[in-house]
């Protein structure tokens, strides 16, 4: 199951912000009273791929093909079985505790499930205000201040950080995620699955919304999702993942207008047509 | 005691906005998780019975003797096993003391030893399930063994041994009590972190770079705390009985101070020609028990994960 992997027309000349090489995420069996590990379950087996500043890579796969857990990898929220990830150059999995958390500011994510990524005991604006209270960036008048302008600039008003999050719908939520991911001004961003629990209607939103904050602070996406068309819409370049492996990536047109793997023509032809003849 | 009682709420609860985007108006009360509980504890009427005996049962407590017009220990042969009359409304022991007034003493004793122990069982079993829950490895291991050395004993034979190897005395019952309470606060506390620590904001927490005790504290701890509450309320009552089983024993409170237990030991004797020295003793524990078992249940009730996690 060889990856296809094609030359990219952007960014080849500079150095990407994010390249991942030949990671593997293996997570092992245990079985029996003695926990005695019987086999590896490969969520992630060797994938590598690059992401250019202020680019949206988007990775592409059916359930549990392991692309979450690339995404959780990359962050070190799982620990990688081999491999690296170099973020400017530098290898994350090298790094100790202290430098990790410094460089967290620069990589967040936003998350699938709008109901399950928020503290329900927390008021949206410690929720928000958070990573910027861990890292020592605002107190008091400040803090609240920047809190109401995240929400703000996600759709929501500076009101809403008084609440909590099941007052919220399923996309005001994610917008509060999002809010969340943005407080720290990073670089990159994992977006897992974001709009994959939204009505359709609201994905689009939500899909705009991520468009607008790319171009206004040159953020880089990995944007993962099951959902050809959503990916289409938003990603400069798609990897395309089956089984813990990238199986084609390439530039949007190539894949959409090229496929090669047989893989990657199956998931096309599963989207639905708009006008169906 | 641990049915999981289901109650139909359908009537109660706002309409379900996650799937709509028309949710929040910006003129909207605030209701936070714990306004929720409170909001539908008061509804239950069991449980404001159940809270008001427990009232009841701590003013009594707080004020002891001081509402009645005789004394806990002074004693008075001429009135000796009086049957209840106005003057005696729960008749006299032998030494002629007034049985009310040993009862309201006697109160005092059984919220001091349920109160205490189940504040010292949180102390401990709270910052263990944590870190049993949290991090599991060799500590969780240790942790859960050393629960497990609790449960494999019946809880009254444990604190029979306890109090018995430590000495008779109120503050070795209350540890014993705490120490049997905490392997249940342990493992509660741990069954729930190890759900909530999987949730996708505690993933969040961590991308952000917060430390663990931030997580712990912060995301983790305030998740698990409403099944914690719930498992104390029927810890109080439950303390009030071993209390009393062991004072009759003779191994918790020692005379002359009066406990409910103690007293129906002391009762014992004459039961056949002064059973009102045996009932009312009684009547004083079940009451107790009854009382934070109904206040217990609504909270259960109120805290219902369902309401939390919307």
């Amino acid at each position: 199951m060889e990856g296809t992997d094609r030359p990219s027309k952007a960014g080849e000349s500079a150095a990407p912000l994010l390249d991942v090489q030949e990671l593997c995420t293996y997570f092992p069996i245990r079985t029996g009273i003695l926990q005695r590990v019987r086999g590896f379950v490969k969520a992630v087996d060797g994938v590598s791929f690059h992401i250019n500043a202020g680019e949206t890579l988007g990775l592409v796969g059916e359930s549990g093909c392991g692309k979450t857990t690339v995404g959780r990898t990359i962050l070190r929220l799982i620990p990688a079985t081999s491999g690296q990830v170099l973020y400017r150059g530098r290898n994350l999995f090298e790094l100790s505790g202290s430098e990790m958390r410094r460089l967290r500011r620069e990589m967040q994510i936003i998350f699938q499930d709008p109901v399950g990524s928020l503290n329900p005991r927390m008021r949206v604006g410690r929720i928000v205000g958070e990573p910027l209270e861990v890292h020592g960036l605002a107190r008091g008048e400040q803090l609240r201040q920047r809190v109401g302008d995240l929400l703000e600039r996600c759709g929501l008003w500076p009101g809403a950080a008084e609440r909590f999050p099941h007052e919220f719908s399923g996309g005001q939520r994610q917008r509060i995620g999002i809010a969340r991911a943005l407080a720290l001004q990073p670089k990159l961003i994992i977006c897992d699955e974001p709009t994959s629990a939204l009505d359709v209607s609201i994905q689009s939103q939500i899909l705009n919304l991520l468009a607008e904050l790319q171009d206004e602070f040159q953020l880089s996406y990995l944007f993962i999702s099951h959902d050809m068309a959503v990916i289409h819409h938003v990603c400069d370049r798609i990897a395309v993942m089956f089984n813990g492996h990238i199986v084609e990536q390439g530039s949007r047109d190539e894949i959409i207008n090229d496929p090669q793997h047989a893989y990657t023509k199956a998931l096309l032809g599963a989207v639905p047509q708009p006008f169906p003849q | 005691m641990h049915d999981t009682r289901t109650i139909s709420r359908t009537d109660e609860r706002p309409p379900d906005a996650a799937g709509s985007d028309d949710a929040v108006a910006e003129t909207d009360q605030v209701l936070s998780p714990t306004r929720l509980a409170w909001k539908s504890f008061r509804r239950s009427k069991l449980g404001l019975v159940g809270s008001l005996m427990v009232l009841l049962l701590i003013v009594i407590a707080i004020g002891g003797e001081q509402f009645s017009p005789y004394d806990a220990y002074s004693m008075d042969s001429s009135v000796s096993l009086e049957p209840p009359s106005l003057a005696h409304p729960a008749g006299t022991d032998r030494f002629g003391r007034d049985q009310l007034t040993r009862l309201m003493e006697g109160t005092r004793i059984s919220m001091l030893v349920s109160f205490v122990a189940v504040v010292l069982s949180l102390v401990i079993g709270i910052p263990l399930g944590l870190i049993a829950g949290y991090y599991g490895g060799l500590a969780g291991t240790v942790i859960m063994r050393g629960v497990d050395v609790v449960f494999a004993f019946p809880t009254i034979l444990l604190a029979l041994m306890l109090v018995a190897t430590l000495g008779a005395s109120l503050p070795n019952l209350i540890l014993a009590i705490a120490v049997i309470f905490q392997a249940n606060v342990v493992r509660i506390v741990r069954a729930s972190v190890m759900s909530v620590k999987e949730r996708e904001f505690v993933e969040a927490a961590r991308a952000v770079g917060a430390r663990d005790s931030v997580i712990m504290a912060q995301f983790i701890l305030p998740n698990v705390l409403s099944p914690v509450i719930v498992q104390a309320t029927f810890h109080l009552s439950l303390a009030i009985f071993i209390e009393a089983a062991l004072s009759f024993l003779g191994l918790g409170t020692q005379p002359p101070t009066p406990s409910w237990g103690l007293m129906l030991n002391e009762s014992r004797t004459f039961m056949e020609f002064a059973p009102w020295l045996t009932i009312f003793p009684g009547l004083a524990i079940i009451f107790a028990v009854l009382g934070f078992n109904l206040m217990g249940d609504a909270l259960r009730d109120a805290f219902d994960p369902r309401l939390s996690q919307r």
